[in-house]
């Protein structure tokens, strides 16, 4: 028999790594996990999922003859971010183009609008908005108070300027949402197929039975860990890879940083994904669990991880569990490297959190799998 | 049953006494041919078994019967109707116990009962007697608060059948209501359903043991989807008259003495039992060989009881040979201490259950040792902390004289494993099974693709290499189980539950298999349910409610519960004896204990 004393092997290893390899690319769950809802969600997502404002309808309701309301109605009608504008005749119709969501907002131009601006004062003009969406009816809100902040500026032509701001977005002049959106969805679909592959593997030997098979062979726990993060770590980086040539080539979104840093961050995501996946995995009786516990610990992770909303409005408490969570350091970075060049200082600020929770995870999961054995 | 109990009122059924009519039903899923024009009756009044392994097509008979599944050509009747054209009529007919219990696990045995009773479209309130009966029947009465998923396989069976008999039905379909349910359980099931045929119901019970055919009326006997015998289990036996015999006392050379008897062409089949060796003659075959073997070995040839699987086995043309290929090109086993496997107070507790309670025992390198017990009895959970699957609560156990939870690689390699239904990776083909579990155990190079070539010629796997293993028939797939166990040559061997559900033909091969292992000096430790299986052990540790009740040989076991009613008992009448014995100990106890 051969001698094989050694935590290591081989031989051992690279059985385990065929065996995990072909059970991915055999299994049609797998194969549908790792390939199709990536690409699927990453073309949804970008062309869908915007918090940009379009496409709405608003309502006027126009007590005022004058040269002022008409030049602000010309400038809804020509806006781009809205489809129609309803012209309604009292009160009660605005209303009920509210109620019925046919509009997201409505304007109440007062009587004496024009004729106030002429008297060199300040015309007022009643802004209604739908709460029902809020955040929409935010952004629509601030479009409309540029539009009458523009229509005042030319009123007050004549006389004194007020106070201008000059806007620039620096990174992303035009506030793109897709810019932004996109270097994100990269790292979080990485995410979700490395989490689900690794969650999935071991709950998988374990349905089958075939796990016991494995305890009670030479192989060492390490080796078990080992071979079943590899194949997910490769695949998982494929795939971010791939996801971040999409953003650089079709989506046009501008690289400007460093591509082998992005690329070291990314392996030592996956591996801190890879981590979390086998430590659910490892406390799964069945594949359905396992899911289901990747999902209880993947959602709440986007949530948190400062892709929709920033991680400083969080509760103290929440921040510190987001330092914790990996996406929201390699958020930073892919963002980072994107749109601005980070410098390689600040991308190691981020770097090293990765690399502490790859390690701890990792060795979570071993301690689990082993525990499993108490 | 008594008069004036549930199922008084004999069931409406036709004057005409047969209750299923079986006509030319074929049933195919996909390209698995499971029944193929089947022709047979079932009669009231009768205890009708459904006798087969694993496969045979068992459940589907079954489901077509009850209207679940409808035959892809062919008919059938039950009380009268047309499985297929009056499907209503036969829900009402026919009352169907599932192999699953089809029990609410989080409701209590009397929520069950109202719940099938209101599924049945009756008012539970008004049923209160009927209620009743069936309790007292199925003796269930002092549990009904209990909830089903807290009550023992053999209770859940019980309520199972209390509410599968709620509507009256005039035929009542059992699917393995054996399965998973302790041997005194098993006395009180047959009990009932005694009574139930004795009232003209029509009971048909399915099993993939062929001993408990033996106990019916009448026999429809399946093997891969078709019939290969209708009638009563005694006229099949009957034809075996004079074939079968039973070497007595042949001591330490048993296994050889097998292996020899297997190999001559008089002998289509033997067995194991105990001390001694039972054969089957061929047909038309003369006694002259064995009893030269007989002579040979100095022991004494004498006449045996034809049991039904001797003739199953028959039927299916004999059973294999008794020369194990595989331990052939087997180096015998040398290990340095005599004792292979060792456990001293094994205790396991999982929160308030207590799974094993202070197991100890030794086994001896070559043994083939057997831990037997019912279902929840704790055989699974000793066996786990045997090989360190399991961390022992206190007590320790130790192969070839090391703790395997603390082991090292190399001293798990001394170790084989076939878990329970067979475990391998369905997404791999055999041959990548087969490579895995080489490469896993350290094979490399020339000696991996040797040992490869040599478990695919033993275990015939060329024409199935490239299949996944789940496509396999049965057998094959418990084959290449058992090659992939072996094929680093271990000297020890565990074995869960190896011969569970495959047909007695495979089970004869594998145990030729591990006969073969044994002589080499290969330590077996195998669990079982099948009380007829320990007869190839050594030793039996018999195992009831986690404790070892008993610990010896198959034939002093036996001794130990002969009576006078009883001189030649069998295992499981053994095991009945002694699990008898424990309880009525367990009950002294306790009152001494209040």
């Amino acid at each position: 028999m051969a001698q094989h004393n050694s935590h290591f092997a081989f031989t051992r290893l690279r059985a385990q790594f065929i065996k995990e390899v072909l059970s991915i690319l055999r299994d049609p769950r797998s194969r549908m996990v790792v390939l199709v809802p990536p690409l699927l969600q990453l073309l949804v997502f970008a062309f869908a999922a915007t918090l940009e404002v379009r496409n709405v309808d608003i309502a006027v309701h126009n007590q005022d003859s004058g040269r002022w309301s008409y030049e602000l109605i010309t400038r809804l009608d020509r806006a781009d971010f809205i489809t129609q504008v309803y012209r309604v005749n009292d009160g009660q119709e605005m209303r009920d183009l509210i109620d019925q969501g046919k509009v997201i907002a409505a304007l109440d131009i007062q009587p004496d609008f024009s004729r106030t601006i002429a008297a060199g004062d300040n015309g007022r003009v009643q802004m209604l908005i739908d709460g029902r969406r809020s955040n929409s009816g935010q952004i629509t809100a601030s479009y409309l108070s540029a539009i009458a902040t523009e229509v005042g500026a030319e009123a007050n032509a004549g006389s004194a300027p007020a106070a201008a701001v000059a806007v620039r977005n620096w990174f992303n002049p035009n506030l793109t949402y897709r810019w932004f959106i996109v270097p994100g969805l990269s790292g979080i679909l990485a995410f979700f197929s490395a989490l689900l592959i690794t969650s999935l593997s071991i709950a998988r030997e374990r349905e089958l039975g075939t796990f016991d098979q494995l305890l009670v062979s030479p192989t060492s726990t390490p080796e078990i860990i080992i071979s079943k993060s590899l194949p997910a770590l490769v695949i998982g980086t494929t795939l971010g890879l791939l996801m971040m040539a999409a953003a650089a080539g079709p989506f046009q979104i501008p690289f400007n940083g460093s591509f082998g840093l992005l690329f070291v961050s990314l392996v030592l995501f996956i591996l801190s994904v890879v981590g979390i996946g086998l430590m659910i995995s490892a406390i799964s009786a069945t594949q359905q669990q396992a899911i289901l516990g990747a999902f209880a610990i993947g959602v709440p992770s986007v949530l948190m991880s400062g892709f929709a909303t920033p991680v400083e409005n969080m509760p103290t408490l929440l921040q510190w569990l987001a330092q914790a969570i990996p996406l929201t350091h390699f958020l930073i970075i892919v963002e980072g490297s994107f749109l601005k060049a980070m410098s390689p200082g600040d991308i190691i600020a981020s770097l090293w959190p990765l690399a502490l929770i790859a390690l701890v995870s990792l060795t979570t999961a071993t301690i689990f799998v082993r525990g499993r054995l108490q | 049953m008594a008069s004036g109990s549930a199922t008084s009122d004999p069931p409406n059924h036709p004057n005409n006494d047969v209750a299923v009519v079986i006509n030319g039903v074929s049933k195919h899923f996909g390209s698995v041919q499971a029944l193929q024009g089947l022709n047979a009756q079932i009669r009231f009044g009768r205890l009708t078994g459904l006798v087969g392994p694993d496969g045979a097509g068992k459940t589907t008979l079954m489901r077509i019967l009850t209207g679940l599944l409808a035959p892809n050509s062919g008919h059938a009747t039950v009380a009268g109707f047309d499985v297929v054209d009056d499907n209503d009529a036969i829900h009402a007919a026919t009352g169907y116990m599932p192999q699953r219990f089809g029990l609410y696990e989080d409701l209590s045995v009397m929520e069950n009962m109202r719940l099938y009773a209101q599924l049945r479209g009756m008012d539970a309130d008004r049923n209160a007697e009927l209620f009743a009966e069936l309790l007292d029947f199925t003796r269930l009465a002092p549990f009904t608060g209990r909830l089903a998923g807290k009550l023992s396989g053999g209770m859940k069976q019980k309520l199972g059948l209390a509410c599968a008999l709620m509507a009256r039905p005039a035929v009542l379909l059992l699917d393995e209501p054996s399965v998973g349910v302790d041997p005194v359980s098993r006395q009180d099931l047959w009990r009932m359903v005694q009574a139930l045929t004795d009232e003209g119901m029509a009971v048909v019970w399915s099993t993939a043991y062929l001993d408990e055919a033996e106990r019916c009326d009448s026999v429809l006997l399946l093997n891969e989807g078709q019939l290969a015998y209708d009638g009563p289990p005694g006229e099949l036996t009957g034809r075996l008259t004079g074939r079968s015999f039973r070497l007595e006392q042949v001591g330490d050379q048993r296994r050889a003495v097998l292996a020899e008897a297997l190999d001559l062409d008089s002998v289509g089949d033997g067995v194991i039992q105990g001390a001694g060796v039972r054969m089957v003659l061929r047909p038309h075959a003369g006694t002259e060989q064995i009893s030269a073997l007989a002579d040979r070995v100095d022991a004494q040839l004498r006449a045996a009881p034809a049991r039904f699987e001797d003739a199953f086995i028959d039927l299916l043309g004999g059973g294999p040979g008794g020369t194990s290929a595989l331990a052939e090109g087997l180096p015998p086993v040398q290990l340095e201490s005599d004792i292979a496997v060792s456990c001293r107070d094994l205790t396991k507790r999982f929160g308030d259950f207590t799974a094993t309670d202070n197991v100890s025992f030794e086994v001896r390198k070559g043994e083939i040792f057997g831990l037997l017990g019912p279902n929840g009895a704790g055989k699974s959970t000793t066996f786990k902390m045997l090989c360190g699957l399991l961390k022992p609560t206190s007590g320790e156990a130790h192969v070839v004289g090391l703790d395997l939870r603390r082991a090292t690689g190399a001293v798990k390699g001394q170790l084989g494993y076939m878990a329970q239904k067979f475990s391998l990776y369905g997404l791999l083909s055999v041959r990548q099974n087969l490579e895995f579990s080489a490469g896993v155990y350290g094979l490399e190079g020339s000696v991996r693709r040797a040992r490869i070539e040599e478990m695919v010629e033993i275990f015939g796997l060329q024409p199935w290499l490239s299949a996944a293993p789940d496509s396999l028939p049965l057998g094959y797939k418990q084959r290449l189980a058992l090659a992939c166990a072996v094929m680093h040559r271990p000297p020890v061997l565990f074995l869960d539950e190896p011969t569970s559900g495959v047909d007695p033909i495979t089970r004869r091969e594998f145990w030729t298999h591990i006969n073969g292992l044994a002589r080499k000096g290969v330590t077996v430790m195998v669990t079982t349910h099948f009380m007829d299986e320990a007869e190839y052990c050594d030793r039996v540790a018999m195992l009831y409610r986690a404790r070892l009740i008993a610990l010896d040989t198959p034939d002093a076991l036996k001794r130990g519960a002969a009576s006078d009613a009883r001189p030649d008992p069998t295992m499981e009448d053994a095991f009945i004896h002694l699990v008898e014995a424990e309880d009525l100990a367990d009950e002294a106890r306790s009152k001494a204990a209040a």
